[in-house]
């Protein structure tokens, strides 16, 4: 093994008197991929912020071929060869594919742009990567994976040598992710080093060569990938052994919650006709752009359904807005929660009771009760806040999402649409929520699961929806509801065993 | 933490504060509580269009119409003052009138930002103009002119020592104060101005709320205008109301509100515009040219900007 040309000694970072981060060491080799996991709120983020450059350390520091380097800037830090792919994308839809990745370190032939140089860079980036993507393409046209490398090959304009990647996963369907490795490996032949956080334990395993363990801001441990399963990452990273992570199945009453026939939305849903029955969890699988979502804000009113009926126990609903559909006792939690979900700069109370604030009215807002109800909702939950008046933006991703279900059970619902109810949330959080789930269904509720990970919708539902390009391809239950059937459904390989269609 | 936080929403105050003291240092004047009930009145005209204002900024608006619509309600309640002949009831068929046109202009101001989606700087531009010609239209270019007696009380009297426009406007300060932070409505102005995309997704009506935002601020300027046609017994088609719209929406800056939306302070615009008043006040006294007032004006609201961009990159 060769020497680092990368390395962190002794880092620590304090927050107002408060410390994220103690005392972390790390080294990479050249073509060595770091794995770091760590629940939400291990410090994950903030180390790679030091590393890249956002933020700087209060003790500690950075060497680069055994030189220290303070890293004053993102800018500056790419330049030295040290860049992140970040988790949320920094993409510019309106631009196109070369000017987002010179975007802000443009090539210049005097005064004017050298647009012909840029997009040649970014062709042989690109094709570097794999991807046949024409730098002259809008990014707004573009799928995500496709986004996904474009925001690789924006971080490899500087002859990059050590590379981040920030959970970047969370948004590809499998296939995708066996794109990306294969990617990932010709970056790594190449001597590109790489740090890899990711909340997927068996993409760590696979990717990785060697596997950091954060908690609480402290390193806990770090082995070579192979010395180490899934089971014993996740253990490392809670602290404790983790029992069964998702609990045993509930039993659907017969009684229908919502019947859906024939449903048809310009913008995704072509006639999907199904039933979701009282105290089901119903789950809803497929790839990217299948329809998932479609459905969802279909059924809540979100976007406009031209064919077909929806009858919510029994009874014929017309749901023109989300209103409508919170009026019938739906409540639907999108997949983003951020961005659909919560009001970032509200407090807890604010966002739990902007939906049922009609509740705690009586002319003017009972602020005490408001105050009351959240904090039941924060115990309950077990959500982790300094304080009912913190911020939601400074809430962890887990803690946020748990705020955001309180949110939705205060409306108290008897349907309940899930949309990747788990997305980018610690093991902990997540059997939280599965928990909850769980238990909701059997209070007689009507769950429906929208997800694309498969473990959560085998793990979790009793029977499943695997939808293909906007239409249902089939429905999996029992014995059938596995992995393999479901992909053959969600590919359009033929129809699954077990299926109903 | 917490400590920082609250100076960044004290600062408009301690700004207040700090002019007060720069200026009753420079003129012995200053301090004279004539000159002060006369800066508060000064403020209040524009200070009352800021409060509805906030409202529309905090969700996330602009209404660059206020000014124009001072002169055109206003108008229409003299009008109207003058068709009821005279005595205490025509002034209240006068403020009915007013109140009314004010509150129909902000509907169709609400209107074409909501239904005609169309971006509220370009709608209230268009707006602006439309207000600020038919004005001209109904009074032929001319003023117009109260021919009730009564009429002038309402702008230029005292209820215990303070103007009642002053009175109007801290009352209605404290008003727009609790709906802004009490109410369902206020709620949902800041939800809607921080994460359009968020309400939608709680059920909000998001369009209805933005259109009460305009038809508030619509109401707004209708009592600024009643107040300053009465003041003055008159009102010019081509003067009235010219500017307020900066100054206006510069109170509302200097109070803390954020352009981008989403949060705001009713108390704060009323400091701004306070502070714009005694600015004014200040640099009469010392002499400056009039004609440099308005770059002192401009430079104190790029440093509110500015100071409250600071704050948020921090």
């Amino acid at each position: 093994m060769n020497t680092p040309f990368f390395e962190a000694q002794g880092i620590a970072k304090e927050f107002s008197g408060v410390p994220a981060l103690s005392g972390i060491d790390l080294s990479l080799s050249t073509g060595e991929i770091l794995g770091v996991i760590g629940e939400n709120g291990a410090g994950k983020s903030t180390l790679i912020k030091i590393i890249s450059g956002i933020y700087q350390p209060s003790a500690g520091r950075l060497l680069l071929d055994g030189a220290p380097v303070f890293m004053k800037t993102p800018l500056f830090a790419k330049r030295l060869g040290v860049s992140v792919v970040p988790q949320e994308f920094n993409l510019i839809g309106s631009l196109s594919v070369f000017e987002n990745v010179f975007l802000g370190g443009e090539l210049r032939k005097g005064v004017l742009l050298d647009k012909k140089a840029m997009r040649e860079k970014t062709a042989a980036l690109l094709s570097e990567l794999g991807s046949s993507v024409s730098p002259g393409e809008l990014v707004d046209n573009l799928s995500v994976a496709q986004k996904q490398l474009v925001e690789i090959a924006k971080a490899m304009v500087h002859e990059s040598r050590l590379l981040i990647l920030d959970e970047p996963t969370t948004v590809l369907t499998k296939e995708e992710t066996a794109v990306l490795f294969t990617r990932m490996r010709s970056l790594k032949a190449r001597g590109v080093a790489m740090i890899y956080i990711s909340h997927k334990l068996a993409e760590v395993r696979e990717i990785c060569d060697r596997v950091m363990v954060m908690r609480d801001g402290e390193k806990i441990s770090e082995d070579p990938a192979s010395d180490m399963d899934e089971r014993e990452m996740a253990r490392r990273m809670v602290g404790r052994e983790l029992t069964q992570i998702f609990p045993e199945k509930t039993v659907p009453r017969e009684a229908p919650a919502l019947e859906a026939a024939g449903l048809t939305s310009p913008k995704g849903v072509e006639d999907m006709t199904f039933t979701l029955h009282e105290g089901e969890i119903l789950g809803v699988a497929g790839l990217m752009g299948s329809g998932k979502t479609a459905l969802a804000e279909t059924l809540m009113g979100l976007r406009q359904k031209s064919a077909g009926e929806v009858r919510i126990k029994g009874k014929e609903a017309r749901i023109r807005r989300p209103k409508d559909a919170v009026l019938l006792n739906m409540a639907y939690l999108s997949e983003d929660r951020q961005g659909k979900g919560l009001v970032l700069g509200f407090d807890i109370p604010q966002n739990i009771t902007l939906i049922s604030l009609k509740n705690y009215c009586r002319g003017l807002i009972d602020k005490g009760a408001e105050r009351k109800k959240a904090a039941e909702y924060v115990e309950a939950f077990n959500i982790k806040a300094a304080s009912l008046d913190i911020e939601l933006r400074r809430l962890s991703g887990g803690n946020q999402q748990k705020v955001y279900l309180s949110k939705w059970m205060d409306v108290s619902p008897e349907i309940l649409i899930l949309n990747e109810p788990t997305r980018g949330i610690d093991v902990n959080a997540k059997t939280e929520i599965y928990r909850f789930i769980n238990s909701l269904a059997r209070s007689g509720i009507a769950c429906m699961v929208i997800s694309s990970e498969l473990e959560e919708i085998i793990g979790l539902c009793s029977r499943a929806l695997v939808l293909r390009e906007g239409r249902i391809a089939g429905e999996v239950s029992g014995e059938a509801l596995n992995e393999e059937s479901i992909m053959y459904l969600a590919a359009g390989l033929g129809a699954g065993k077990g299926t109903a269609q | 933490m917490k400590k920082r936080f609250e100076f960044a929403k004290f600062a408009p105050l301690f700004a207040l504060i700090l002019l007060f003291v720069i200026s009753s240092l420079t003129s012995p004047y200053f301090l004279n509580f004539r000159n002060i009930t006369n800066i508060l009145r000064q403020s209040s005209y524009t200070g009352i269009i800021g409060l509805g204002l906030t409202f529309v900024i905090i969700g996330g608006g602009i209404d660059l119409s206020v000014g124009s619509m001072v002169a055109l309600a206003g108008g229409l309640a003299v009008m109207v003052l003058n068709a009821a002949g005279a005595g205490a009831m025509a002034i209240v068929w006068a403020v009915l009138a007013g109140l009314c046109a004010g509150a129909l202009l902000g509907m169709v101001n609400g209107l074409i930002v909501t239904k005609g989606r169309i971006a509220p700087f370009i709608a209230t531009l268009g707006t602006m103009s439309i207000f600020r010609s038919l004005t001209l239209y109904i009074s032929n270019a001319g003023e117009f002119r109260s021919a009730n007696d009564l009429y002038p009380e309402l702008g230029s009297g005292y209820i215990l020592g303070l103007p009642i426009p002053v009175w109007i406007f801290f009352l209605m300060a404290v008003g727009f104060h609790i709906i802004l932070n009490n109410t369902r409505f206020g709620r949902y102005v800041c939800a809607v101005g921080a994460n359009e995309r968020v309400a939608e997704y709680s059920a909000i009506k998001i369009d209805l709320v933005k259109f009460l935002t305009y038809v508030l601020t619509g109401l707004s300027v209708a009592v600024s205008a009643i107040l300053l046609s009465s003041r003055l017994n008159s009102l010019s088609s081509s003067n009235a109301g010219v500017f307020y719209e900066l100054d206006a929406i510069a109170a509302v800056v200097i109070g803390g509100t954020s352009l981008s939306g989403g949060a705001g302070s009713v108390f704060g615009t009323v400091i701004g515009a306070v502070i714009l008043g005694m600015i004014n006040n200040m640099l009469n006294m010392v002499g400056v040219s009039p004609y440099l007032q308005g770059t002192v004006k401009g430079l104190v609201i790029i440093f509110a900007v500015l100071a409250q961009y600071k704050r948020k990159s921090n």
